[in-house]
């Protein structure tokens, strides 16, 4: 995604067809960025199962709701290299406005399924309406 | 810039003396400064990111649909009507493996595209080659893990809860199974044209595909197998 360096390039008339390598897949791209979101993804996968495997304490939903939500971060920032830079202005809203949505439908989903369930519950003759 | 030269061509014969100096001007200075060469690349790379923002948009909206599968399985999990729970069904070390097969694809993945950035044809096809075989090697995982469970009775007609959990992860098995044949496909297409612009731009979408698929199993294991099992 180099246009600076790309037109720079291009001013060698002819040849230059190899040039466009780095477009498209850039967004700097880089082999220390893979190898760091790979070891950031492998700590954050390890801990979260040997929480669970070792029978861990109470707390540990939210815990690996972290851990998922940090491993999400690491690869958004590392894998797919979104950031903030002008040329992703649209990735990048289009990401936040979808990380809204996705919010809303579970998290509204569980809160109203759940307190439905409340209300439903078997044992409870008047149910828990406001 | 783009229709510089046209319309100083169109126009020049119109145009006064003084202006016509002007416009030749302007006109030898576009030739010199190889104005056309950069056009045509920024042309390829409008196109290219173009492609790349539409396959964004439309893993966007992947992920609405998978926000709705994980809301349903989030509400229904605890729906077991009798049978068998997450913490008796899974088995969270071969989770663990299929985990790492997709982590490690994930990252084979990310060396493609290095490959591919480096012009390095072959490279590209044998990175995305080992990344195919594990994202097989999941996918194998997978529907041996879905066949033992019909084996046992706890099938998707067993429970509100083994329903939503099949329907699930078998939405994001199906898309393993795409992103399989679309890396399949897009190797031919390399050994046979070479690392042309428009495979190019397939092979970005191939690898944000492969990486969203990723980030989709890491809800995957969080929410259904270690909630599953903790709970």
């Amino acid at each position: 995604m180099n246009v600076a360096n790309e037109s720079v390039v291009g001013h060698a008339p002819h040849g230059t067809h190899g040039a466009h390598g780095a477009h498209g897949g850039g967004h700097g791209a880089t082999h220390k960025s893979y190898v760091i979101g790979f070891l950031l993804a492998i700590i954050l996968t390890a801990i979260p199962f040997a929480l669970v495997m070792e029978h861990a304490v109470a707390g540990t939903p939210l815990l690996i709701a972290c851990f998922a939500i940090a491993q999400i971060v690491v690869h958004v920032t590392y894998f797919l290299h979104v950031n903030g830079s002008a040329e992703q202005r649209w990735n990048l809203t289009a990401l936040l406005y979808t990380a809204v949505v996705v919010c809303i439908i579970i998290g509204g989903s569980i809160w109203i399924m759940y307190h439905l369930d409340m209300n439903m519950m078997p044992g409870m003759p008047h149910g828990r309406v406001p | 810039m783009s229709n510089g030269p046209i319309v100083v061509q169109g126009s020049s014969l119109a145009l006064k003396p003084g202006y016509a100096d002007h416009a030749a001007d302007a006109l030898r200075d576009l030739r010199q400064s190889g104005d056309a060469v950069d056009f045509e690349v920024e042309h390829h790379h409008d196109v290219a990111s173009t492609i790349q923002l539409g396959f964004w948009i439309y893993l966007m909206s992947d992920c609405l649909l998978f926000s709705g599968l994980f809301a349903t399985y989030a509400v229904l999990s605890g729906h077991t009507a009798g049978g068998p729970s997450g913490s008796q069904l899974f088995d969270l070390p071969s989770v663990l493996v299929e985990t790492m097969f997709l982590l490690f694809s994930s990252f084979t993945c990310g060396l493609a595209t290095l490959s591919m950035n480096a012009n390095k044809a072959r490279a590209t096809v044998g990175w995305f080659a080992v990344t195919f075989l594990l994202g097989l090697g999941f996918l194998i995982m997978e529907v041996r893990e879905f066949a033992h469970m019909v084996s046992i009775g706890a099938g998707p007609s067993r429970s509100a809860f083994l329903s939503s959990f099949f329907t699930l992860v078998a939405t994001h098995g199906l898309h393993v199974t795409c992103g399989l044949i679309f890396m399949a496909v897009m190797m031919v297409a390399v050994l046979r044209k070479g690392l042309t612009d428009t495979n190019r731009a397939r092979l970005n979408c191939l690898s944000l595909f492969w990486h969203f698929l990723d980030i989709i199993w890491v809800g995957v294991f969080s929410l259904v197998y270690l909630f599953g099992v903790v709970h």
